[in-house]
């Protein structure tokens, strides 16, 4: 439906997911390049002349040459004519404070030949920095349209489009070196063998053919026949590039760039660096500023959460009043409608969680973070960019084990996989929220901590620090593949763009709603079922045993009616399973009950709560507005006559839930990452044990 | 002598690297031979380094920072 297709690429830190946001608006989505697991981001862009384009964000990346599987994706989307992403057009963000190390990009981009523009973004900023680009200068030696704009204050966005309608299908650019001297006889020979006629794209080629899916085994052995054959050295050629590009750029850029402010550009920088990574000051700031995210958490979400919820109970209500009685209604109320108050009531904390993480990461803190980190993290066998996917755990470990991508380092990445699900995610939080209210009294601390703030935040801690233990054991286990690099840029401060923290925020509980909703929904579908229908006769058998008690009218039917739903529960098929596993359990301190959310929680933990919804409202009897929580905490194990949810029984089981791998969605993403059944079974084995070992060791000490 | 033995607020000019495949790595992120380096800031526990070079801020660690050989 697109008339053309645009790709947006540039380094890190440019803007790019603005200028991406600013086209499309919320008229995006995210799929996958097909053979690979990086995200792609795609949307739609009315152009002034009517036309639509279709623009691709590529990831950001400082080179052609890869450094990382995600970068890889950018030569193959730009260089494979087959690829279903291929553009017509080619954006580069550029960085206008930063414009030399910004064009080595480009300068490779252009050198492949397809139509290219050139953005210029952060002009406002440049210019306060009292940096001056002479745009129509730049755009002339380059032989492209060069636009400025200022993405962060909504500026050029217009002149965009525009520039974008006005490009045409041939390519304009000057080529900048002599690319064919750096190897020319195996340059000359890739292009007589793969047909074609650009010097760059058949250097490209020799230098990562590897990364290529478009090319055949018979292909690949080929090129590497012409690799031997001339002597292809690869790390010395791309490093004569580098050095040869950066030389012309100089040309390029000579009396383009005029900087007047150098010694000031970083002032502000410096002074929040000196305190911000400060010894002491760093880490106090740091713990400081997750206990405040932990306590919006907590505090901010339950207004909201309220609402929900009363919403979601005044809902069930009417409609068993209004809707005609039967089991559709039943299955619809206590089922569906019950399950979509669980996902629901979660959207406030997840968006609140989101919105912090995306500040931290747009002002630039969250690499001071890892910088301060990378110490410690490599101690451990990890890295210092290892921090990103670990507190992007406190979300989800799905895109968080996705993010490990950024790890150039293979051991690095495979251990950072296989902590990242013990980091406690949102879907905890729920578990940790209910639990932490039936068995920690609200209260506060020195008067200014909320007693179940530190709680929650305890829990963090102990998903932490086994995530830190079991990334130290592994550091011993697994053998390296390559050195671990640690090179990155540290981004001057800046204001967060709210926009991108707005369009992260939408994206990321849509996320939630869908993937662990479609999930959430199914089980309290499938557990509705299994809680209300018994294998044989049984339900049936009961019935008969209290129709002589209901039939007498002088005794209270009402007790009568509650004593019957719950040994239903009791014999329906969810009750079996649930009886069939408590004796495992039962040291850990669990009842049946708690059996049948482990049960469900296997594929997701947040099910948890929906199956407590379920399982204690089945069991209540009558339809009233009582919460879950307060079923819970009246709850009495029959076998020993106490309360099921004590002190002991709610640690253990938030260490359980705490360690344990319960969701199906990162086994499947850890099996597409690692490409191998091996690491996703050996994680599942080793957080089960943990999980179940130290709810035994908490429980038993505690009870 | 090599990048990593700077201390805070000294500065040098690149003149060679001692690693290959590193230095492609490096020169693409502006270490480039002939650009002057200062070093900035040490992390709070002393590893990695932030050094200001090519007008930006980078980091990298003290062991990769050794295969850069300066002059100061």
């Amino acid at each position: 439906m697109a008339d053309i297709k645009v790709a947006l690429v540039g380094n890190p830190n440019t803007g790019k997911s603005t200028v991406f946001n600013l086209l499309t608006g919320l008229n995006q989505k995210i799929g996958n390049f097909p053979g690979i697991t990086v995200d792609k981001k795609t949307g739609f862009c009315k152009l002034p002349d009517t036309r639509t384009a279709e623009i691709v964000d590529l990831p950001g990346t400082y080179s052609l040459y890869p450094k990382s599987k995600d970068e890889s994706i950018v030569f193959q989307v730009l260089a494979d004519r087959n690829n279903n992403s291929h553009p017509d057009l080619i954006v580069v963000i550029a960085d206008a404070t930063n414009l030399r190390r910004n064009l080595l990009l480009y300068a490779q981009v252009a050198d492949l030949g397809l139509p290219t523009l050139l953005v210029l973004n952060m002009a406002d900023m440049a210019k306060k920095e009292g940096i001056a680009v002479d745009v129509d200068k730049l755009a002339n030696r380059l032989g492209i349209q060069v636009v400025q704009m200022a993405a962060r204050n909504n500026e050029g966005v217009e002149l965009l489009k525009d520039a974008i309608a006005n490009s045409t299908r041939i390519s304009t650019q000057n080529y900048s070196i002599n690319v064919n001297s750096f190897a020319p006889e195996a340059i000359n020979a890739i292009k007589q063998k793969l047909n074609t006629a650009n010097d760059y794209y058949a250097l490209q080629v020799l230098h990562q053919h590897e990364h290529l899916a478009n090319f055949t085994t018979k292909e690949q052995s080929e090129i590497e026949e012409i690799e031997r054959k001339f002597n292809f050295d690869s790390s010395k050629l791309q490093g004569e590039e580098t050095v040869a590009r950066y030389r012309h750029l100089g040309t390029i850029l000579d009396g383009v760039v005029t900087d007047t402010g150098a010694a000031k550009k970083f002032a502000n920088t410096d002074k929040l660096d000196s305190i911000l990574t400060h010894k002491v000051w760093g880490f106090a700031i740091f713990l400081l500023l997750l206990f405040i995210i932990f306590n919006a958490i907590f505090a901010w979400a339950s207004y909201p959460m309220d609402l929900i919820d009363a919403g979601f109970g005044s809902l069930t209500e009417m409609g068993h009043e209004y809707l005609p009685a039967g089991m559709l209604t039943d299955l619809f109320l206590d089922g569906v409608v019950a399950g979509l108050g669980g996902i629901v009531i979660f959207i406030p904390q997840i968006a609140i969680l989101f919105a912090f993480i995306s500040i931290l990461e747009d002002t630039g803190y969250m690499a001071r973070v890892t910088f301060m980190m990378d110490k410690v993290m490599s101690k451990v066998g990890l890295n210092g960019k290892s921090v990103v996917p670990m507190i992007g755990g406190l979300a989800c470990a799905v895109p968080s084990i996705m993010a490990a991508r950024n790890i150039e380092s293979w051991k690095d990445r495979m251990i950072t996989i296989m902590v990242t699900p013990l980091v406690s995610c949102s879907a905890r939080l729920p578990v940790y929220i209910l639990i932490i209210s039936l068995i920690i009294p609200e209260g506060t601390v020195f008067g200014i901590f909320n007693t179940q703030g530190l709680a929650l935040m305890a829990m963090y801690l102990v998903g932490m620090v086994g995530a830190v233990l079991v990334a130290w054991i592994m550091k011993f286990l697994i053998k390296a593949k390559e050195r671990s690099y640690f090179i990155m840029e540290l981004p001057v401060y800046r204001m967060p763009r709210w926009n991108n923290v707005f369009f992260t925020v939408v994206e990321k509980s849509k996320t939630f709603v869908f993937e662990a909703g479609k999930v959430i929904i199914a089980i309290s579908i499938i557990l509705w079922v299994m809680a209300s229908f018994g294998p044989g006769d049984r339900f049936e058998n009961i019935e008969n045993k209290y129709a002589a008690a209901l039939a007498d009218t002088t005794k209270n039917t009402q007790h009568i009616e509650s004593l019957i739903s719950s040994e239903k529960l009791e014999n329906s098929y969810v009750g079996i399973l649930g009886h069939w596993i408590e004796p495992s359990i039962r040291p850990l301190g669990y009842d049946w009950k708690i059996g049948i959310a482990l049960i469900t929680s296997f594929a997701a933990r947040e099910a948890f709560v929906g199956t407590m919804a379920t399982i204690y409202s089945v069991d209540g009897g009558d339809e009233d507005t009582d919460t879950i929580r307060e079923r819970m905490l009246s709850s009495i194990n029959s076998r020993t006559g106490l309360p099921v949810y004590t002190f002991a029984t709610g640690i253990s089981l938030m260490l359980f839930y705490a360690f344990a791998m319960q969701c199906m969605s990162t086994v499947a993403i850890v099996y597409r990452e690692t490409k191998s059944w091996k690491w996703p079974i050996i994680q599942l084995v080793y957080m089960t044990a943990m999980a179940y070992f130290a709810a035994l060791i908490a429980y038993q000490l505690l009870k | 002598m090599k990048l990593s033995q700077l201390n805070p607020g000294q500065k040098g000019t690149i003149v060679s690297f001692t690693d290959a495949e590193m230095s492609v790595k490096l020169m693409e992120m502006g270490c480039l031979p002939g650009e002057v380096v200062e070093v900035e800031r040490l992390a709070p526990l002393g590893d990695p380094m932030a050094i200001r070079v090519a007008g930006y801020q980078l980091c990298l660690r003290k062991s990769e920072a050794s295969v850069i050989i300066i002059q100061s």
